[in-house]
Order: structure tokens, then sequence, then C-alpha cells
């Protein structure tokens, strides 16, 4: 277990021009904790994850794991757990000599390689399952074998490259619970890729959201859902909608901002919005933070039902005001409600915030 | 062939905001390191130079000598002179031709029959398909040519059976050579086409069919232009390896071509006319080679969809039945004259043929003979003992080459792949030619030795001219692998050489030995360049089969052939059980036949 940091680490492919796959990132990730690194593909995480790795060296910039600078040590000296996407099991290999190739290379006596191959083939459900051969396995218990065999050399990090993007449904959402209960137990640094959100918010203590190889924020779940800073990081994580809204005043945390109905709200901001009156602020708004009243409730904003999406849960809806769709998640919808129907909104003030472009 | 790195396609990298210029991030470090901008240079370096050495730069030695006396005058013979060689360019340029058309009609006929309709026999059929195509060169030639010639079997037993003066459809000259690139080149058509009907989606015709589109027309707009992409690449492989075909013209006696021209000129000594006729024939491979490069991949009508499995028809109709009956019983036996008559001449004495139909004597002695002789088992221990060498230095050159191309990135990646593949595209006779030319006189490459009339000269040769075989199955293995699974070793923290031995080359293995074996029958079957370089210390198992055949001893001639033939096979059906090995040996096959 150790804490791992990137300073200014940036990286660019000969092949691909002058561009950066990723660009100036600093993260620094404390020992023993879930760090995700979010984005949509192409964003730079996984080339982020490699470099950690040691498959990229950066172009500039350095990689420590505690105090040691490991920016171009090649990766056989990292002492680094990965698991790959594809799992990358050997098929020439039964799943107890996957598990021992790393304790091999090791030179960890025989009596405790066996034991710490049960152990780790006990941690993730498959004990009994060492003779067996990988393609004898099911894509949930593959995934699994690449775990242990990460996890068995009790890496300094443990390394996450998509590893459930291969599961269906259903399994993900068990096997996502299960990689966090085995990394809790083993205490491990864990550095996870993904371009799940919902994934990223069960599974991380920090997340890192990437856009275009850059680190545009970095925060617990909470404060990422609920205090995003970018538009993109808004529409990225979860729905939103992002309303440019004229600033009326603005103060150090609050900006009021003028509603198309032409009343006005104050609005929670981060400490460095820029904004002065006259500006266009972006605020983002949840779907699930507006509530579908009547017309004519005071303080409510009106607008035209353009679509009505039933889910289950909730109902989806996208309401037109003053020629702005606006989506609403409601779930108690009046029945009955269809398309043309005149509805007012209600704003939940506390959760409006501020977004940077 | 681009399988190398996650390097993100310009569409999902953001613009550069004003970065100064990073500082360089490789520093220099010991040992062999796989992540240091160094370490493909590092590998790679010895490659290119043993293919610089032993592939490129022995075509420029016979350039140079084919311009070293007279200068471009014997060049410009094949333009304007009236001489032998502009009329072995024309033949050799005809022959070509109508071996890619009788091959293609030859081969379409038969893809279309054996995957479209289901008939008895068809399975056997399938199965034989490849036979005579499998031969080694020139067994293959003489058994076409005890079969088909003035003097071979069937024309003959028609002369008997009709009562005629003279042999009945004999094959002489030209003909015979056709008959002998028909049979021997036809599976690039059949193998092509029948990949392109498997893979082609049924769905594809079903629609044509629903769209109210007539039998014939759905051939001519579906169809066939769905097939035109592998019946191009079969025309350019068909049309190249004829223009290098040499034992058939040899064995059928005709001179003016261009690859007998080059035996010819350098028996008679005159090796800068066998150079400019070796040089021309190089450049005609080079165009080729570049030409099927850039046609490949260019279109390809793969089945995108899933569902529905493409059927066969079966034949109903009774006439069509018993014809259809009677087309296979034929085909059977075509398809197997030629191993046939090779067995069963093996076993007859030798100088007792005459005019007989078959043979009238039979006996062991001709391989009692083969294994016992010094004289005569010496050309076999010479074939295994070349072969051999030749085969591990194919081995670890192909594998490391194919590595180089497929996994690592580096500066003139593609230029390796190509030096490959020429070894493969120039006519055996212009190997033989490009190595007298380059190590008749000792320079770096021969340690500064003069290797002609050695018997280092024949193992060499063999390993020009086999490293593809070896290089295609490797790299058809390889392209299977996942990357992920080195880096998987590497992580868990295994040195390249130990990930790369322990996964890599591991899984690799099937293929590896596929292209292995393929390579060692190659060379115990090889005649096109040893006939060229041998010496009677170092004479192969082929040449000694033409020698015999020279002196009337037909029966030990073929006795050496079966020997070969039985090798072919046991190595076929070992190399078919390889797990994937069989599919990278085919795949290996299909571009080096």
């Amino acid at each position: 277990m150790i804490d791992v940091t990137l300073e200014s680490v940036s990286k660019r492919f000969a092949r691909a021009g002058d561009t950066a796959a990723v660009d100036d990132v600093d993260i620094s990730i404390a020992a023993g904790e879930f760090f995700t690194l979010l984005g949509p593909s192409g964003c730079g995480k996984t080339t982020t994850l490699r470099m950690v790795a040691g498959f990229y060296f950066p172009t500039s910039g350095r990689i420590r794991f505690g105090t040691e600078d490991v920016t171009h040590r090649p990766p056989n000296k990292r002492d680094t757990g990965m698991v790959f996407q594809n799992y990358a099991l050997f098929p020439h290999m039964s799943v107890a000599q996957n598990v021992a190739y790393g304790l091999k290379i090791r030179k960890v006596g025989r009596a405790e390689s066996a034991r710490r191959i049960d152990e780790a083939l006990g941690q993730v459900h498959l004990a009994g399952y060492g003779d067996r051969r990988i393609d004898q396995l099911s894509g949930g218990q593959q995934q699994r074998v690449a775990l242990a065999r990460a996890l068995v050399i009790r890496p300094r990090t443990l390394l996450l490259d998509e590893p459930l993007s291969n599961l269906d449904a259903k399994l993900r959402e068990e096997t996502r619970v299960e990689i966090r209960r085995i990394q809790q137990e083993a205490g491990t640094t864990a550095i996870y890729v993904t371009h799940d959100q919902a994934e990223a918010m069960a599974m991380s203590d920090r997340i890192a959201v990437m856009e275009s190889g850059r680190v545009r924020q970095i925060g617990a779940p909470q404060e990422i859902y609920h205090r995003p800073a970018t538009a993109f990081v808004a529409r990225f994580i979860g729905r939103s909608n992002v309303l440019d809204l004229p600033v009326v005043t603005a103060a150090a945390e609050t900006v009021t901002v003028g509603l198309p109905d032409g009343s006005e709200t104050a609005v929670t901001a981060p400490v460095d919005h820029g904004l002065r009156a006259g500006d266009t602020a972006l605020v983002s708004v949840r779907p699930e933070h507006l509530g579908l009243t009547s017309p004519t409730e005071a303080g409510a904003l009106t607008g035209r039902v353009t679509e009505v999406e039933f889910t289950g849960m909730a109902t989806n809806l996208v309401v037109e005001v003053a020629g702005e769709p606006v989506q609403v998640a409601a779930i108690d919808v009046p029945a009955g409600t269809a398309v043309g129907d005149q509805v007012g909104l209600r704003l939940n003030r506390q959760r409006m915030w501020v977004v940077q472009p | 062939m681009s399988t190398i790195p996650a390097t993100p396609s310009p569409a999902t990298v953001p613009p550069v905001t004003t970065d100064p210029a990073p500082p360089k991030a490789g520093r220099p470090r010991r040992g062999l390191n796989a992540n240091s901008p160094w370490f493909p240079y590092l590998l790679v370096f010895p490659l290119v130079l043993i293919l610089f050495g032993y592939v490129v730069q022995p075509m420029f030695a016979t350039f140079a000598e084919s311009v070293g006396v007279d200068g471009v005058a014997n060049y410009s013979e094949f333009v304007t002179g009236t001489g032998v060689a502009r009329s072995a360019l024309l033949t050799s340029l005809m022959i070509s031709a109508a071996s890619v058309l009788l091959c293609g009609i030859v081969g379409v006929a038969m893809a279309f029959l054996l995957k479209r309709f289901s008939f008895p026999g068809r399975r056997l059929i399938e199965a034989i398909i490849l036979v005579p195509a499998a031969l080694p060169p020139l067994i293959g030639a003489i058994s076409f040519q005890l079969l088909y010639s003035e003097t071979g079997i069937l024309p003959r037993g028609l002369q008997h059976l009709l009562g005629t003066e003279d042999p009945v459809l004999p094959f002489t000259g030209i003909g015979g050579v056709l008959v002998v690139h028909t049979f021997t080149m036809y599976p690039f058509f059949y193998l092509a086409a029948s990949a392109a009907l498997t893979g082609m989606d049924p769905s594809v015709e079903e629609a044509a069919y629903n769209l109210g589109a007539s039998r014939v027309r759905v051939w001519r707009t579906v169809l066939l232009p769905m097939l035109t992409p592998a019946l191009v690449s079969a025309s350019l492989l068909v049309f190249m390896t004829s223009l290098a075909s040499y034992t058939a013209p040899l064995l059928f006696g005709v001179d003016r071509t261009m690859t007998m021209q080059i035996y010819i000129n350098r028996t008679n000594g005159d090796l800068p006319m066998a150079s400019t006729y070796a040089s021309v024939l190089a450049v005609a491979s080079v165009l080729f080679l570049l030409g099927m490069r850039w046609y490949e991949g260019r279109r390809s009508y793969r089945s995108q969809s899933k569902g529905v499995a493409s059927h066969r028809r079966e034949i109903t109709n009774p006439l069509g039945k018993w014809l259809a009956l009677t087309a296979s019983v034929l085909a059977t036996l075509v398809l197997l004259a030629p191993v046939a008559t090779i067995a069963l001449v093996a076993f007859s004495r030798d100088g007792s043929w005459t005019t007989e139909v078959i043979p009238s004597e039979y006996t062991m002695q001709n391989f009692v003979t083969i294994f016992s002789d010094p004289g005569a088992y010496r050309p076999i221990l010479n074939s295994l003992r070349m072969s051999v060498l030749a085969t591990v230095g194919c081995v670890v050159v192909g594998v490391l080459i194919a590595y180089a191309v497929r996994r690592l990135d580096f500066r003139g990646r593609g230029l390796l792949d190509v030096a490959v593949m020429l070894a493969w595209a120039l006519p055996g006779t212009v190997v033989a030619i490009n190595l007298i030319s380059a190590f008749s006189t000792g320079n770096a490459f021969s340690f500064g030795q003069v290797l002609i009339g050695t018997f280092w000269i024949m193992p060499l040769a063999y390993f020009v001219r086999f490293l593809p075989l070896v290089f295609r199955s490797s790299s058809a293995t390889l392209a299977q692998l996942d990357p992920s699974l080195e880096e998987a070793a590497r992580n868990l923290g295994a040195p390249w050489w130990r990930a790369f031995g322990t996964v890599t080359l591991r899984l690799m293995l099937p293929g590896v030995l596929a292209g292995a074996l393929l390579a060692f029958v190659n060379g115990v079957g090889e005649f096109v360049a040893s006939v060229l370089i041998y010496t009677s210390e170092t004479a192969p198992i082929s040449v000694e089969i033409n020698n015999r055949m020279y002196s009337f001893e037909v029966g030990t001639a073929a006795a050496y052939g079966m020997l070969q033939v039985v090798l072919i096979f046991i190595v076929m059906v070992f190399s078919g059980r390889l797990q994937n090995g069989g599919r990278a040996a085919r795949e290996a096959v299909k571009w080096t036949a």
C-alpha cells in the first residue's frame, strides 16, 4: 500500500501529430484509496493508467510511488498488479499457474506460493478452481482469476482497466461490489479506469473526471455529483440541465441570476467563479431537482410538455421553458400528463450550482 | 497489419494548448530495456542486416553483374532484339496469362461445385483437392510427364485402346507446361474463391432473389462482383508463380522461357546474361509484390451479419445426380493419379519400361538402393542436413521478424515486411543467381569466404527461399494473440525476454512449428535453386531425381520421389493436428505455395 503521485504528466504519441493524449495531469492518490479515472473514450484515462503501469513513459512530468520516482522504470520493476480489460489470462496455463506466474518471478518458495495462491483464489471465491483451464471458465470467473493474479503478488497498487466492461449488466453490479470489498480487505491502493459513471460513483473514494487529456475535476462522488466544476462534468455525471442565465448581482460564493419568467434567484457558485453583473452564468440543475407542479403556483416556472417517457421508477419529461428544453425526472407525475400540457416547474434552489464552461 | 500501439486517433485527441516543448523523456539506461525507445532498433538491427545481406544486396549484385560487361546492351535485347531474349520474355508472359485463365476456370468452378452443391463424393474430393499442388515441384512435374506426355500413361493407354498409330491426346511443349501449371496452381483460385464463398453472407444473395433478380442476374451483379477481390489476388499469384515456374518448362522442353534461359545461360557460363534475365524477373517480382500489397485489403466483402449459415444445394434431378457422381469419380482419379503414378513407378525395375502403357516389371530394389548404396543415400543425407540447417535459421529469424513487424513500433517497419516478402516473391532461379552473383567472391556477409561451390550456399538458398513461410505462419498466430498477454506478464514482474519466452513465444509455438515443418519439407523437395548451385558433393534429393531421370533410371528417381511425398504427407497430417498451427500453415501455404 502506497500513495501515488502524478506531477504535470503529459503524453504525446509520435504518430498522432503534436496533440497530447494526456495533458498536464496532476493527481495525488492517498495510500489505500480507491481512486477512479472517469471519462469518455479517448479522454486519456487508459493512457494515464498505462503510464502508472509503465507501459508508456510520460513525455514530460513525474510519477512517484511514495517518495520513489518511477517515471521511467520498466513495468516489470514497478510492483503493480494490473487487471486488463480483456483479462489477459495466459491461455496455456491453468488457473493456478496463472496466479502463480508473478510469484514464480518473485522466487516465492513452493509452500508459501501454494498458500498464497489458495488464499487469493479463496478471496475471489474460486477455491478449488486451480486446476481448471482458462477456457473452461465463464467471463465472470475469468475476471476474478485476473483479479487474484494481480492481488497475489501483494502489489503496491492495484491497477484496473475497465475490468467490468466485458460482463453483462447484472454480473457487473455484483462484481463491482466484490472488487470494492476485496480492495478494502487487502487495503491496497487501487486506480480504476472506467467510462461508466454509475460504476465510478458506486466504487470510488475519489474520482478524477477526464476530458480531452485533461483532468476536469477531482473529488468524492457526492462532491462531483452535487458540485460539478464544469458543464462537461455536470452533463457526463448523471444528467443535467445547464442553463444560460444572466447574472444580476455577483458575490463571493453566491450569484443572483435572472430566470426565464423574469424572477430572480440566488445560486451557489464556486469561490473563483469570476462572474460579474451582466455576464451569463452557466447554472446546472439536475432533472431530479426539478419538481412538477401546477402552472399557477407562485414562484414556479411555466412551460409546455414536449416529451413524456415513463421508466418505472420515475417519469422523464422534457418541458419547454421560454423556448429552452428542460429535462425533468419526477416521481409523482399527475396521471394523464401528456405532450402539450402547460405545467409549472418548482426549482430546488439549494441544488442549483454555477459551473465553468 | 497495423496492430501496434493504442495510439489515439487524431479525432479523439484534444488540440494542444500552448505548452512549452517537453524535455526529452528517455534517459540512457544499461541493459535491454523493452520500454526504451531504442529497444526496437536494437532487436531489429541484426534482422535488417540479415535481410539486406542475403536478400536485397545479392539482388543488387546480380544487377551489377548484368551491366558489368556490356552496360545496358543485355537489356536492350528484350526491347529491340529479335532473338532469344525477346521471345523468351513473350513466351513466359503468354504462358503466365494462359495459366491464369485456365487456373481461374478450374479453380472457381471447383470452389462453386464443392461449396454450393451437395453430391456424393464431395467430402472425399474436398479432402484430396490440394494433393497435386502439395507435391514437390520436380516430382509433381515428373508425374504429369509420366501421365500425359507423348510417352505418358494416358496417351499410350488410349493408343492401345483405340488401336491408333500414335499416342492419343499427348501434351507436349507449351501444352504440357500448361497442364502442369493448371493442376498445380488452380488451388490459388480454389482457396481464394472458396474462402470468399464461405465468408459471404448468404442473405445478400437471398436479398437479390427477393428483389426479383434471376439466377443469371444474381451471378452477374452480386456473386461475381463479390468474388472480384479474391480473384484478382489469385490471378496475380498465379501469374507470378507461372513466371517463376522452372520445372515444367524443363521437363516439357520449352527452352524459351525466362527461367530456362537463366539456367541455360548459367550452364553455358554467360553469367552476365543469366543475371540480366534474373534482374528482369526480379523487377517483375517486386512490381508484383507492390501490386499485391496495394490491392490487399483494399476491398473485401466479408459477412458482417450473424444468423443464417450458408447452405449447399442438394442436386435432385436424376440426370444431374449421375453426372455429379461420374464427375466426382473422375475428379478423384485425376487428383490422385500423380501420386499413384509416382508410387507405381517407384516399384518398377529401372530400364524395364519402354513402350508399355505401364511398367511391366516390379521390384523393391529401388528402395533398397536409395537406402543402402552410399552414393545413392548421400543426396538424402544432404537434403536432410541442409533443410534442418535452413529451418533453424528460418525459425530464429522468421519468428523475430514476425514479432518486430507485428509488435514493435519503429521506423521502417513496412520496409522490413516488404524485404521478407521479397524473398518469397523472387523466383527460385533468381534467388540462386543472386547468391551466385553476391558470393562468388567473398564479402562481408559471407565473412570474406567464397560460398559458391561450398556446402553453405545450399542451406543459405533454402533459408532465403523458405524464411517467408516461417514468417507468415508465425505472424498469423501472433496476430491472434492479444498484446496485453505479454503486458500482463511484464506487469507481474517478468523482464522482456522472460515475458516473450514464457508467454508470447510459447503461444506462438503451434504456428512456428507449422511454419518450420513447411520450411523443412520444402527444403527436402527443393530443386529450382539447388540445380543452379549444387556440386557433386552437395546434390540434394531433387537434383539426384533429375539426374536419374536423365540416365533413364526412372524407377529409382520415383523411389526418391516417394520419399519426398511420404514426408510431405506425414508433415501435413501432423501440422493439421497442431492446435491453430494448421490454420497458420494454411495461411502461409496460401501465400507461398
